[in-house]
C-alpha cells in the first residue's frame, strides 16, 4: 500500500479539504465543459478563467474570501462578453481576446498591489496556479453549495440548452429563448471556472473545463453519457493528481513536492491523449455516432 | 528615463512592438486570437526551463515557442482546433510552473515572465533580439502576399497554388519567433493583447491591407512606448498599461469605424 499512497494521505485535514473541493469543482466543470466544447466556446471559457483571476486577486487585496472574488467577477465578465458580442461568430474571438487582455492587465496591477501593499508573498502563485492544500476548511461548504446549485440550474435547463447548442435554428423554431439560455450558460460557466480556479489556479482551470469533456466526447457519442463520463474522468484525474502531488514530496531526497496543479494538468492531458486511442478502436469496430469533436 | 540602462529597454521594446504590430495584423486577418494567446505560454515554459537549466533565456524562449506552435498544429490535425489549443496552452503553463518550482527565486520570476518587466531585457540581449527581429521582418515580407491571399480568400489562394496547411505552419512559426522577442518585455500573458488591440483598430479604420499594416505597427509602437513611460513614472507593472492601452485602441477603432459607416 505504501508503494502507492505515502503515509498520512487519508488522515491529513488539508488533503480531505482538497479532495472534496476538487470533486465539487471537477464535476461542475466537466458538465459545463461538455456544452462548452460542443458549442465551440473553449476560448470564451479560457478567457473567463483569466478574468476571474482579476477577481481572485482583488479579493485577496480586499481581504474577503477568494471564492467570492473568483465567482463574482467571472459572472460580471460573462455579462460584459455577452454585451461586446461573444455570441456573434464573426469577430467573436477578437472581442473575447480584447476583454481577456484588458482583464489580464488588471490582474497584473492588482497582484502588484497585493505584493507591495499587503506584503502577501506568493500571491501570483496562489491566484494563477492555485494552492489547494492551503484552502481553508470554511470555504468547502460555500464551494459545494455553489456547485450543487449551478448543477441544478444546468439540469433544469438541460433540454433547451442541448437544443440551442446543437441547432440554434431548431431551438428558435421550438420557441426556446436562445439569448436567455446563452446567458444562463455563460453564468454557469463562470461559476465552474471560479470554483476550479480555487482548485488548480485560475489560468489552469481551462484544463478541468476542456480536458475531461473533450476526452468524454471522444469516448462516447451521446451527450448524456458524455456528461457522466466527463464528470467521472474529471474527478478521477484531479484526485489522482492530488495523490501524485502528495506522494511526490517523498520522491528523491530534496523533499520538494511537485505543484498540485501541474500534477492534475498532466493527468488530464494524459487522459485526453488516451481517449484518442479509445476513439480509434471504437471506429475500427464499426460506424459510430459522434458529437463532432 | 532615457539614460543608461533604459536605452536597451527602449531598443528591445521598439523592435518587439514593430514585429508584434506586423505579425498581429495577420493574427487579426486570420482570426487566430487563440493560438496567439497560447504560443506565448509555451515560451513562458521555455524561459522557465532555461532559468533552471542555466542556458540562455532567449534560446529557451525561441525553442519552446516554436515547439508550442508545432504541437498545436499537430494536435489540431486530429481534434477540433480550439480544444487542441486550449489543452496545449494549459499543459505548457503547467510545465512552466513546474520548472519554476524547481528554481529558487520563484515568485518574482514568475511575475516578470507572465506580466512583463520594464528591465526584462538586458544589454546582452540587444543583438540577439535585433537578429531575431530582422529574421522575423524578412519572413513577414517574404510571406506577405501568399499569407494575405490565403488569409482573406483561402479558395483563391488554393487556386493560385498557395497551400493552406503550409501557410498555417509558416504563420505559426513566425508567430512563435515574434513571441520569443516580446515575452521578456511585455510578458507571456499580455503579448497577444499587443497583437490584437492595435491591428484590430487599424483594420477597422484603414481600407487597404498595406495601410492597415503600417497603422497597426504605428499603434503598437505608441502603445508600448506609452506603457514603458507610464510604468517608469508610476512604478506600476508594464503589463497593466499594455493590456488597457490595447483595449483602448480596439474600442477607439470600433467607435471610429461605426462613426464612418453609420
Amino acid at each position: 500500500m505504501h508503494w502507492i499512497v505515502e503515509p498520512g494521505f487519508f488522515t491529513s485535514g488539508p488533503v480531505h479539504t482538497a479532495l472534496v473541493l476538487s470533486a465539487a469543482a471537477a464535476v461542475l466543470s466537466a458538465v459545463v465543459g461538455v456544452f462548452t466544447v460542443v458549442r465551440g466556446q473553449s476560448f470564451a471559457g479560457h478567457a473567463l478563467t483569466d478574468v476571474s483571476a482579476a477577481g481572485g486577486s482583488g479579493a485577496l487585496l480586499a481581504g474577503v474570501d477568494p471564492v467570492v472574488g473568483f465567482v463574482g467577477f467571472g459572472i460580471f465578465a460573462a455579462g460584459v462578453m455577452d454585451l461586446v458580442g461573444v455570441r456573434r461568430l464573426r469577430g467573436r474571438d477578437l472581442a473575447t481576446g480584447v476583454v481577456l487582455g484588458g482583464a489580464t492587465g488588471l490582474t497584473a496591477l492588482i497582484l502588484y498591489l497585493d505584493t507591495t501593499s499587503r506584503a502577501t508573498t506568493g500571491a501570483t502563485q496562489q491566484i494563477l496556479f492555485g494552492s489547494i492544500f492551503t484552502v481553508s476548511q470554511s470555504t468547502v461548504p460555500v464551494a459545494a453549495g455553489l456547485s450543487v446549485a449551478t448543477l441544478a440550474v444546468v439540469a433544469a435547463l438541460y433540454r433547451p440548452l442541448l437544443l440551442s447548442t446543437l441547432s440554434t435554428d431548431i431551438a428558435r423554431a421550438r420557441g426556446v429563448p436562445d439569448r436567455f439560455v446563452g446567458m444562463v450558460f455563460l453564468g454557469a460557466l463562470s461559476v465552474a471556472v471560479g470554483l476550479s480556479a480555487l482548485t488548480i489556479g485560475s489560468i489552469l482551470s481551462t484544463a478541468l473545463l476542456v480536458g475531461p469533456a473533450a476526452a468524454a466526447l471522444r469516448i462516447t457519442g451521446r451527450m448524456g453519457r458524455s456528461v457522466a463520463t466527463a464528470s467521472a474522468l474529471g474527478v478521477g484525474s484531479s484526485w489522482l493528481g492530488i495523490l501524485l502531488a502528495y506522494d511526490s514530496y517523498y520522491w528523491g531526497s530534496a523533499h520538494r513536492g511537485y505543484p498540485v496543479s501541474f500534477c492534475i494538468v498532466v493527468v488530464v492531458f494524459a487522459v485526453y491523449l488516451a481517449s484518442g486511442r479509445v476513439e480509434r478502436i471504437r471506429r475500427r469496430r464499426g460506424p459510430v455516432r459522434s458529437a463532432g469533436v | 528615463m532615457f539614460s543608461g540602462f533604459m536605452v536597451d529597454t527602449w531598443t528591445v521594446a521598439t523592435i518587439a512592438a514593430v514585429i508584434a504590430g506586423a505579425v498581429g495584423f495577420f493574427v487579426v486577418m486570420r482570426g487566430s486570437a487563440f493560438p496567439a494567446h497560447a504560443i506565448p505560454n509555451g515560451a513562458f515554459a521555455g524561459a522557465a526551463a532555461a532559468n533552471v537549466l542555466g542556458v540562455n533565456e532567449l534560446l529557451g524562449l525561441a525553442v519552446c515557442a516554436v515547439g508550442a506552435a508545432l504541437g498545436i498544429a499537430a494536435l489540431g490535425r486530429r481534434a477540433r482546433h480550439d480544444v487542441a489549443t486550449a489543452l496545449a496552452l494549459v499543459v505548457m503553463l503547467a510545465a512552466g510552473t513546474f520548472f519554476l518550482s524547481r528554481s529558487t527565486q520563484y515568485e518574482a520570476q514568475l511575475y516578470a515572465l507572465l506580466f512583463g518587466e520594464v528591465l526584462g531585457a538586458g544589454s546582452s540581449q540587444v543583438f540577439a533580439v535585433g537578429g531575431l527581429g530582422v529574421a522575423c521582418a524578412v519572413a513577414v515580407a517574404f510571406l506577405y502576399r501568399p499569407l494575405l491571399l490565403s488569409s482573406v480568400v483561402p479558395e483563391m489562394g488554393a487556386a493560385r497554388g498557395v497551400r493552406a496547411a503550409r501557410m498555417e505552419a509558416a504563420f505559426l512559426g513566425v508567430l512563435a519567433l515574434a513571441t520569443a522577442l516580446t515575452v521578456p518585455v511585455v510578458g507571456a500573458l499580455l503579448i497577444f493583447s499587443l497583437m490584437i488591440g492595435p491591428p484590430a483598430a487599424a483594420r477597422a479604420v484603414a481600407g487597404r491591407p498595406s495601410a492597415a499594416m503600417a497603422l497597426s505597427v504605428a499603434l503598437a509602437l505608441i502603445t508600448v512606448w506609452a506603457a514603458i513611460a507610464l510604468s517608469y513614472v508610476t512604478n506600476w507593472p508594464i503589463g497593466f498599461f499594455v493590456g488597457s492601452l490595447a483595449a483602448l485602441c480596439y474600442g477607439l477603432g470600433r467607435a471610429a469605424s461605426s462613426l464612418a459607416r453609420p
